[in-house]
């Protein structure tokens, strides 16, 4: 299962998920104000995910 | 699917159209929307000395960047930096040295003003002193004010800020929700309704960019897009707002765009009906205002 890093929230955890679409899915994240990376590089909704790939999903929100 | 255009691995779907596209096309894309935006409104004419008001965070610093950029393309465009330091421990003093970074690797003339030398007290210090006040209202009194100030100081022509798609459509809803249509006129690509040398007119290069947008572009360009919330953010009414249009724009896409393309329609209209507003000069310090005493100066007269 792909590892899931959440930036905001600092938490790591393990999804069961063949795309990144299933992933914010599962999470129930609003893809419209994060963006993700594997292996820091940026990947779209649509991106294949394997068991082993780590992923960061940070979000886009100003500072304030 | 990969990128439209070039086949190539997409690094973004673009929120309305569905497109995807790569790394070099998307920051195509957002460059050209970015002129076509300065272009349109005419927000940057030959000669202007701009002040970009920069915090350390992607927003500020992509557009920055940008302008920077502009500017070495077209010689006679001047770029300066200036940071409000609000004084908010543990969150303004890493994005400080991240903007000085910034602008000493560009050779971009950097300036800091600061609440506490300009009000005498930091905003850490404000909020414990104005408990039932929230913090964000006050806060953006005083870094509009210093802004104007210091950047009338610098000479500047224009004030640049980082403000994008996102930003807009929650301050047309907040001041529809507040029946404050004066606060509307004021709004838009090109802020103020009524030219005044005293108020350095203020421009949004990004304006009709998405969050979303800018921070690819922020990530592209190598700026830390770590996830650095102001500690003040939690409690204001601009957060409710921008909590409803998220849900809002993933459930019917296209929402703030709609909300910002409309506004745009109408935005003469307000302009035109504040358009012989009064400027006078504060009381207090002199500076601009629309009643006697400026909004900084009552809030200090709260404050001591």
């Amino acid at each position: 299962m792909p590892i899931v890093t959440l930036i905001k929230e600092d938490v790591t955890k393990q999804v069961e998920a063949s795309t990144l679409k299933e992933v914010y899915e599962k999470l129930k994240i609003n893809p419209t104000i994060v963006i993700c990376t594997k292996n820091n590089e940026l990947i779209i909704e649509s991106t294949k995910l394997s068991p082993k790939d780590e992923i960061k999903i940070i979000p886009v929100i100003s500072g304030g | 699917m990969p990128c439209k255009f070039c086949k190539l691995k997409p690094v973004i779907t673009l929120p309305n159209s569905k497109i995807n596209l790569c790394k070099s096309c998307f920051t195509r894309y957002f460059e050209k929307k970015v002129l076509r935006t300065i272009k349109q409104f005419s927000l940057i004419g030959k000669k202007d000395h701009v002040v970009v008001a920069v915090s350390g965070g992607k927003d500020s610093l992509s557009c920055l960047y940008f302008l920077n950029k502009l500017a070495n393309k077209r010689m006679e465009i001047k770029i300066s930096a200036l940071l409000i330091d609000e004084g908010i421990s543990g969150y303004r003093n890493k994005t400080m040295i991240d903007a000085e970074k910034f602008c000493k690797e560009n050779n971009i003339p950097f300036h800091i003003a600061s609440f506490k030398k300009e009000i005498g007290l930091t905003l850490d210090e404000i909020t414990k002193k104005l408990p039932n006040t929230i913090p964000c209202s006050v806060c953006g009194v005083f870094r509009r004010y210093l802004l104007n100030k210091y950047s009338r100081k610098l000479k500047a022509t224009k004030l640049a800020t980082g403000h994008n798609l996102d930003d807009e459509s929650q301050s047309i809803l907040m001041n529809q929700i507040r029946n404050n249509t004066a606060l509307s006129a004021r709004l838009g690509p090109l802020t103020g309704v009524k030219r005044d040398p005293r108020f350095i007119p203020r421009i949004k290069p990004f304006y009709l960019l998405t969050e979303k947008e800018t921070a690819t572009y922020a990530f592209l360009k190598g700026f830390d897009i770590e996830f650095n919330e102001c500690p003040y953010n939690t409690v204001s009414f601009r957060f409710e707002i921008r909590d409803l249009l998220n849900n809002l724009e993933l459930k019917y896409p296209g929402t703030k765009h709609g909300i910002v393309n409309s506004f745009l329609e109408i935005l003469p209209l307000f302009k035109e009906r504040y358009k012989n507003m009064e400027i006078n000069s504060c009381k207090e310090c002199k500076e601009p205002t629309s009643s006697k005493i400026c909004t900084a100066c009552f809030l200090l007269k709260k404050l001591k």
